[in-house]
């Protein structure tokens, strides 16, 4: 769409998945698309790989790490966590989310911070807020929260008000 | 008293008063706030010291950027939790006598932000002389807040410690 009506819309494409999907079958747990939206839900043990080739792919080129997003589904679903990756790729003007879930138990995920450096602050985020553990981080350590703050004020079973 | 008669036939430029309301009157007429804007209430204390409001007529439209040098405290603003030690360690920088104004609901008790970042009330990290009530105040509300800081000032006793009693051990 972009190309046909030009400069003046400026509005991202999602790229079609199925591609990555083939190529790191072992890590891509499936695809979805909702809204013109394309998610990417993958496995935490190979998520580096993927992200590397995401990147350095000519032909996708997600030089830029929008926004690392945090979810907790609740104290009874499981898997209990998530962590989101908005990619968007300045050269060619298209978006991409990937997604990991993550089990209450052990919710760790390897950094993305040799990827891309703006991962240091914004998965020190979701550590502050959710508890998810960034293995691999170089300084991983709350941002936002006091460093003597107990409890991670974003997960569901987190009161509400009353501190 | 007839001293005061005395003292006025003989040194007419001579003006008797207590120690006390001397030294308070001079207080009260220059209280020098510490600059502590955190939010949306420091657009309406800085309003305070326009044209239009002028706290200057109260004396206290000298905003100090250092704590060294300020009287009162303004916590314009949602205090978090983060910030409430560094707020303390400016309130403890501030040399003696030293008042607090909590400006608006959410210094003083929170307001909105009822959640797991924000203190739930200025009191709880330093002593708080006047809470102004307002989301933001008006610069009206924040000069009547300095006003009746001025009335509390008054009534200080710089001297003496507990004056009554002195007073009812006199008679």
């Amino acid at each position: 769409m972009a190309e046909e009506t030009g400069s003046r819309n400026i509005v991202p494409r999602y790229i079609d998945a199925s591609p990555i999907g083939a190529r790191f079958a072992e890590t891509v747990v499936e695809i979805t698309e909702a809204l013109g939206e394309v998610t990417v839900v993958a496995r935490p043990e190979g998520l580096v790989g993927l992200m590397t080739y995401l990147r350095d792919e000519p032909t996708l080129r997600f030089n830029y790490l929008s926004d690392i997003g945090g979810l907790d589904l609740g104290e009874f679903a499981s898997p209990r966590f998530a962590v989101s990756y908005q990619l968007y790729s300045l050269d060619h003007n298209h978006r991409l989310r990937v997604k990991v879930f993550l089990d209450e138990e052990d919710p760790v995920v390897p950094t993305v911070c040799g990827i891309w450096k703006t991962a240091n602050w914004l998965e020190r985020e979701i550590y502050d807020m959710f508890g998810v553990t960034f293995e691999g981080h170089p300084d991983l350590r709350r941002i936002l929260m006091p460093a003597d703050y107990e409890g991670h004020p974003l997960r569901k079973d987190f009161p509400l008000k009353g501190y | 008293m007839g001293l005061e008669t005395k003292i006025g036939e003989v040194l007419p430029d001579v003006l008797t008063t207590r120690l006390d309301s001397l030294v308070n009157w001079a207080r009260k007429s220059s209280i020098w706030p510490a600059t502590f804007g955190l939010a949306c209430c420091a657009i309406e204390m800085m309003a305070m010291t326009d044209p239009r409001h002028d706290v200057a007529r109260f004396g206290a439209e000298v905003f100090r950027a250092s704590p060294r040098q300020a009287d009162v405290m303004i916590v314009a603003g949602r205090v978090s939790i983060k910030m409430a030690p560094v707020l303390r360690r400016i309130y403890d920088q501030m040399p003696e006598p030293k008042w607090v104004i909590s400006m608006g609901v959410c210094a003083s008790a929170g307001g909105v932000f009822n959640n797991y970042a924000i203190v739930q009330g200025v009191d709880k990290v330093v002593p708080v002389d006047v809470f102004v009530p307002g989301c933001p105040p008006r610069p009206e509300g924040l000069i009547w807040a300095i006003m009746k800081l001025q009335e509390k000032i008054e009534r200080e006793k710089v001297f003496t410690e507990e004056p009554a009693k002195t007073m009812v051990q006199l008679a």
